[in-house]
């Protein structure tokens, strides 16, 4: 079983084209891996595909780094 | 061999993977058809052209449809790089994201302007400039919802626009059939895209939607299919028609009960 975080650095190594070292728990997705909004929004979607679970709007405004969106993923499955 | 064989196409609306545009493009480029490509925006540019060229197409070009100079610009490229078109996809809508949720009443003046101007006069002023292209007729399908005709809580200003839509789909049937140009639409099931995540609570609409209808939700390659009838020659007389690919949802009039919970 790969952990939430590898699960999630794998999608962003896939959409974003980036190298997986890039992508720590503190890498900020518009600064450090280069995303623009819209990657943003697909990357959300392809979350909540792969997870089942929902990023709202307001959630999706808070995601900063890949370490916010894997806290997220875990505190909602529960 | 295709039954799109030797015909060539513009499709306006591929924003990435997910969009209903490339359902259709992937179709039709399975039938032989020979595909340009629209986008809106440099952002889109890296997402739209692998798609492109991964069906081969050698004409992908930025067009904002809401600017008159640009359209008649693109226009001009594809009559130099095809010298005709045979058909025209038109997979394009926008309302301003404040508009689509809340109270309808409170839509305001530009978000109305706005989303009629994208989302259904740019069809139109497509219309105007892919005709001359079309000597030999030609045929033309754009992208509905049901939203138009029955109230869609959040879909709001945009179920207005789709109403125009419609309306314009058989305005311009009628006008273009002198010409032997056809122009219908498909009235698609809710699909999880970048566009329709933008409307409040679309996902529990999806999952409504597919509960009711008989043959649950339905997918861009669903779309798809259904665009290689109406954009071929199967089609022939077919003209000023929204045709349902929604899974069979607009012909019920009630959830089945047994599936409702309590
Ligand atoms: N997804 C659904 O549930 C659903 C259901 C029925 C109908 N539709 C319709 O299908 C069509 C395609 O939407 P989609 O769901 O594939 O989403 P999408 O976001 O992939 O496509 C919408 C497209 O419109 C384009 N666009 C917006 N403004 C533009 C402008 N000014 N100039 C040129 N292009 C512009 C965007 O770039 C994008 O490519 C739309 O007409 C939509 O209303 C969608």
């Amino acid at each position: 079983m790969s952990t939430t975080f590898e699960q999630v650095r794998d999608i962003i190594v896939d959409q974003l084209d980036v190298d997986p070292d890039e992508v720590t728990e503190n890498a900020k997705f518009k600064e450090d891996l280069d995303a623009d909004s819209l990657d943003l929004v697909e990357l959300i979607m392809s979350f909540e595909e792969e997870f089942g679970g929902e990023i709202s709007d307001e959630q999706a405004q808070e995601i900063e780094t890949v370490g916010d969106v894997v806290r997220h993923l875990e505190a909602q499955a529960v | 061999m295709g039954t799109f064989d030797g015909k060539r196409g513009l499709v306006f609306g591929v924003a990435n993977k997910n969009s209903i545009a490339w359902g259709i493009a992937q179709a039709l480029a399975d039938e032989g058809a020979e595909l340009g490509f629209s986008y809106a925006g440099d952002f889109l540019q890296k997402r739209v052209t692998p798609l492109a060229e991964s069906v081969g197409s050698s004409f992908i070009e930025e067009c904002d449809v809401t600017n008159d100079a640009a359209i008649d610009e693109l226009f001009a490229k594809v009559g130099d790089h095809y010298g005709g078109l045979d058909f025209l996809v038109h997979s394009i809508a926008f309302a301003p994201r404040e508009d689509l949720g809340g109270r309808f009443v409170d839509t305001s003046r530009e978000g109305f302007r706005v989303a009629l101007d994208v989302s259904c006069y740019s069809l139109v002023a497509l219309a105007k400039r892919a005709v001359p292209l079309m000597p030999q007729g030609g045929s033309m399908l754009a992208m509905t919802y049901y939203g138009a005709e029955k109230v869609t809580p959040n879909y709001n200003v945009m179920g207005v626009a789709k109403a125009a839509l419609e309306a314009t789909i058989r305005y311009l049937a009628w006008d273009l059939g002198k010409e032997q140009v056809r122009v219908n639409a498909i009235s698609a099931g809710p699909i999880k895209t970048l566009a329709s995540a933008g409307v409040s609570g679309f996902r529990k609409s999806l999952g409504y939607v597919g509960s009711v209808a008989p043959m649950g939700n339905v997918t861009q390659a669903d779309v798809g299919n259904a665009a290689r009838f109406l954009l071929g020659d199967w089609a022939q007389k077919v003209t000023g028609e929204v045709v349902y690919v929604d899974g069979g949802y607009n012909i019920m009039g009630a959830p089945d009960m047994d599936s409702l919970e309590g």
